[in-house]
């Protein structure tokens, strides 16, 4: 059974990589490499994958999950400027399908143990972009 | 494993009309849609990619595949009479199911063009007639493969 918890944040980034030029940059990254940077509204939806316990009906405690994605993410993302302010987009470039990764490797740590595993993290630059990130699967 | 997926817009009429049935059969077969001067949709299309993420922190490059979707099929759908402007639906119904399956066809037959390498994979096209009705069509690679498909990617990206 798959369970999943939507949350959002605004965050401003930089698609640009520090060690090419800025024509390089333009022409890998678009729009998207303008040097001030712009912003999205994104929207998150991390999905967990389990069974429900038979004594209380569910697969992972969602207020938990909440609180956990809340402090992981949301917190240290939210009205943030991702490459000053959050690593380690000071060296990666924070292209969406990079944050969905750093999305999951906050949480993935976070979660071991429990009876539920992660099973994909949702991020949405805008409402026609989006990434699906599975994890790297041992 | 990572899923790319951009939404486009398009706005077209078509008209449900199955040339090998008579004008009873049509009008009870679809209805509505098969009102003699056809209707409109503002259709939005999803395409999703399959890949591993590249050295610029990409499945593919959003240009790249901007392109490919407009010069594939979304320039000459776009406020096109699909039945009327599209070779394609002369005679093929064009159904949200026979749209999405034209979609991912051309999408597939010019795709090298774009993704010259291995990744990204065309995974799928979900089209949407209107809110409530969606179809999911898979790429053949995908469909052919299933759930193999993000094997080859685990083991790509090891």
């Amino acid at each position: 059974m798959l369970v999943t918890r939507k949350e959002d944040f605004s965050a401003s980034h930089v698609c640009r990589n520090p060690a090419l030029e800025p024509e390089e940059n333009r022409e890998i990254y678009g729009e998207d490499a303008n040097p001030h940077g712009h912003g999205h509204n994104y929207r998150l939806e991390v999905t967990l994958e389990g069974v429900p316990d038979e004594v209380t009906g569910m697969v992972y405690d969602l207020k938990a999950l909440k609180d956990l994605i809340r402090s992981q993410i949301i917190e240290p993302f939210d009205h943030r400027f991702l490459n000053y302010e959050v690593p380690p987009f000071d060296r990666v470039v924070p292209t969406a399908e990079n944050v969905a990764r750093e999305i999951w490797r906050r949480l993935e740590s976070r979660l071991d143990g429990a009876r539920a595993r992660l099973h994909s993290v949702r991020l949405y630059e805008t409402e026609d972009l989006w990434v699906d990130y599975f994890g790297e699967r041992p | 494993m990572t899923r790319l997926t951009r939404r486009y817009r398009f706005a077209a009429s078509h008209r449900l009309h199955a040339p090998d049935l008579s004008d009873a059969e049509n009008r009870a077969l679809y209805g509505k849609c098969n009102h003699p001067y056809g209707h409109g949709h503002d259709y939005l299309v999803e395409v999703s990619l399959l890949g591993p993420v590249d050295g610029h922190g990409r499945v593919a490059s959003r240009e790249a595949l901007d392109r490919l979707v407009a010069r594939s099929f979304l320039d000459e759908f776009r406020n096109a009479n699909l039945n009327l402007d599209v070779a394609e639906f002369a005679r093929l119904v064009p159904t949200t199911e026979n749209v999405a399956a034209v979609i991912e066809r051309r999408l597939t037959a010019s795709w090298r063009s774009a993704f010259p390498e291995p990744w990204p994979v065309l995974e799928r096209v979900r089209l949407l007639e209107t809110k409530r009705n969606a179809v999911e069509h898979m790429a053949p690679a995908t469909a052919e493969t299933g759930h193999s498909i993000r094997e080859e990617l685990t083991t790509h990206e090891k």
